[in-house]
């Protein structure tokens, strides 16, 4: 897929009515409204899910892959369960009927992805007592932090957590593993993360520190979680195979991974608002004091991601309580760490910078006041602007389209550019 | 390019705002991200100096390709002795300052330490006016 033209998430043109839900509730104001429907700036986009949950049409959705689509594509498919997954079922107490049930939904094994986690989770503590990595360390698990650091906090890129996603490195490392065990190319063998949200989607197409993502596909828990609950039936309930201890699988809770790194002099902040008023202390140096900063943009942690379909809450409750029924991890050999640290720095993204040249954006940047003020003030929405300065921004940058004031229709974009 | 600000006086809710808003300035008109780390932190401390010590104030920033300068000027106690006040530890920050996370008596020598020209004119009884330069490709963190 060509990355200049990714957007993570979808519109379904003719679901969507112009209501301005999503584009009142997006955390980077980057929805619009052009022509009566919703349009998503891609480059603007953290592909938090916002507008996937509040939109009253469900006209938003992620760009996921469907089963039937990555099922029977492989000679041998191996499905990554995001620890999320786990929480999604009220009838289970224990993860067995999840991980037996994918297999006979198809898949020829299951690797879980909270495996992967734990590794991540050492290797973090190692980095924090000796690597060079700036403190407080930023962990960068939810691609969203990732982005908006990018966009709206590129001077905190350096203290980012350089390391693959325990969803990345548990597609590296299983594939490995089966590519030994079955004798098939590791082309041969295909390997689908189970996705909690439309961000993790989107880190697969344009990811920020790997060139190329291991993964072959993504669906998600929305899509599974049905499935998964008509092929349960009969399945033992009792913690069986070797899995991951509950270090691994309290990622899935916002706090789960400081835990499981070991790191007590930490901050752990989740939801869009909370993170970024981190990410402001951070910049302006409050936080200097800290170690690690662990953020999600959803509550609690990933059990709220956008595409799963149980309450958040109930689901961290019920995962809690699964993993107090666990056993010590059970160490899987051979996990390719040196293959752990990115080999992309992470560039600043430029998208706020209003002009290439300082004198100009000081110029644009006046020109926006002005027709802001002259404006009510109102942030109604009916201009197709989520507020009175985001259309002023518009109109002064030439992104306007056209669009008009409903209460100064005297003033079309074009007079004002 | 110039905006000019209020700083309230304990006003712990709006303590942040006005360095909130020349951030945004600043990336708006992209500068590199090294002196908008800079900037932020040093207009932050004295934000809160003029919050916590000064009872509020103005604020006057000047943006320019070359460097943006940021006036804190307050008609607050004033500081009696500066050379003290400089020294990292140093604080006479209230007991309700101390229980909100303030009076690590770090914010003027971390000004002095970040800025790329620091002027603080004060005298005891009138206030206090700190002038702080950043420029782009200045001293490094
Ligand atoms: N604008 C001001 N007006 C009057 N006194 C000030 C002002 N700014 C600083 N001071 C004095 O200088 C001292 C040192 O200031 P500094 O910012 O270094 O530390 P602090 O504000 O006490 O603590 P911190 O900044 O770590 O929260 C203050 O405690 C106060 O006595
Ligand atoms: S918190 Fe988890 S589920 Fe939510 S966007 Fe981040 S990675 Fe996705
Ligand atoms: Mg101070």
């Amino acid at each position: 897929m060509n990355q200049e033209e990714y957007v993570p998430i979808y519109l379904n043109i003719s679901q969507c009515v112009g209501c301005t839900a999503c584009m009142q509730r997006c955390p980077t104001e980057a929805i619009r409204i052009r022509g009566g429907k919703a349009a998503v700036m891609r480059e603007r986009c953290v592909a938090c899910g916002e507008c996937i949950r509040v939109c009253p049409h469900h006209a938003m959705e992620a760009r996921v892959d469907r089963l039937d689509q990555v099922l029977g594509k492989y000679k041998y498919t191996i499905a990554l369960p995001a620890q999320a997954l786990y929480g999604q079922f009220p009838g289970i107490k224990t993860r067995s009927p999840v991980l037996e049930g994918l297999r006979r939904m198809g898949f020829d094994e299951v690797f879980e992805v909270a495996t992967a986690a734990e590794v991540v989770s050492a290797a973090t503590h190692y980095e924090l007592a000796h690597g060079s990595i700036p403190h407080p360390i930023l962990t960068t698990v939810c691609p969203v932090v990732l982005r908006l650091v990018r966009i709206r906090f590129p001077s905190l890129l350096p203290h980012l957590l350089n390391y693959r996603s325990p969803m990345e490195m548990a597609a590296r490392w299983s594939r490995q593993l089966a590519s030994r065990k079955t004798g098939l190319a590791p082309e041969d063998i295909g390997c689908v993360y189970i996705s909690p949200c439309p961000a993790k989607c989107a880190s697969i197409q344009d990811s920020i520190g790997t060139l190329k993502t291991a993964l072959n596909g993504i669906v998600s828990v929305a899509e599974v979680a049905p499935r998964l609950q008509a092929v349960m039936d009969g399945i033992e309930d009792e913690e069986s195979f070797p899995h991951s201890g509950a270090a691994g699988v309290g990622w899935a809770i916002s706090g789960g991974q400081a835990a499981a790194v070991g790191e007590s002099n930490n901050v752990v902040a989740s939801g869009m608002e909370n993170l970024i008023r981190i990410l402001e202390a951070l910049e302006d140096g409050k936080l200097s004091s800290v170690e690690l900063v662990e953020l999600s943009a959803c509550t609690p942690g990933c059990v709220g991601g956008a595409l799963t379909v149980e309450n958040p809450f109930i689901a961290a409750a019920r995962l809690r309580k699964m993993m107090q029924g666990f056993g010590p991890s059970v160490p899987v050999s051979d996990c390719p760490v040196e293959d752990m640290r990115w080999e992309k720095t992470p560039a600043p993204s430029q998208v706020l910078r209003l002009d290439e040249d300082l004198s100009r954006a000081m110029e644009k940047m006046d020109r926006i006041r002005a027709l802001a003020d002259s404006l009510p003030g109102m942030n109604c929405g009916a201009c197709g602007a989520p507020s009175c300065k985001a259309f002023a921004e518009d109109a002064v940058t030439g992104r306007g389209h056209g669009a008009r004031c409903v209460f100064r229709p005297d003033t079309p974009e074009h007079e004002v550019l | 390019m110039v905006r000019e600000y209020t700083v309230y006086g304990n006003d712990f809710v709006r303590a942040g705002e006005v360095s909130g808003k020349i951030k945004t300035i600043l990336k708006g008109l992209g500068y590199p991200p090294e002196m908008i780390r800079r900037a932020a932190i040093t207009t932050y401390e004295a934000e809160m100096n003029m919050v916590i010590h000064a009872d509020g104030g103005r604020v006057r920033a000047s943006f320019s390709p070359e460097e943006v300068v940021l006036v804190f000027a307050d008609q607050g106690p004033g500081i009696a002795d500066l050379n003290l006040a400089m020294q990292a530890g140093w604080s006479t920050a209230s007991e309700t300052a101390r229980q909100l996370g303030f009076g690590g008596g770090m914010g003027l020598p971390n000004i002095r330490r970040y800025s790329d020209a620091l002027d603080i004119d004060t005298k005891v009884g009138t206030g206090t006016t700190l002038t702080i330069t950043i420029r782009p490709g200045g001293r490094n963190l």
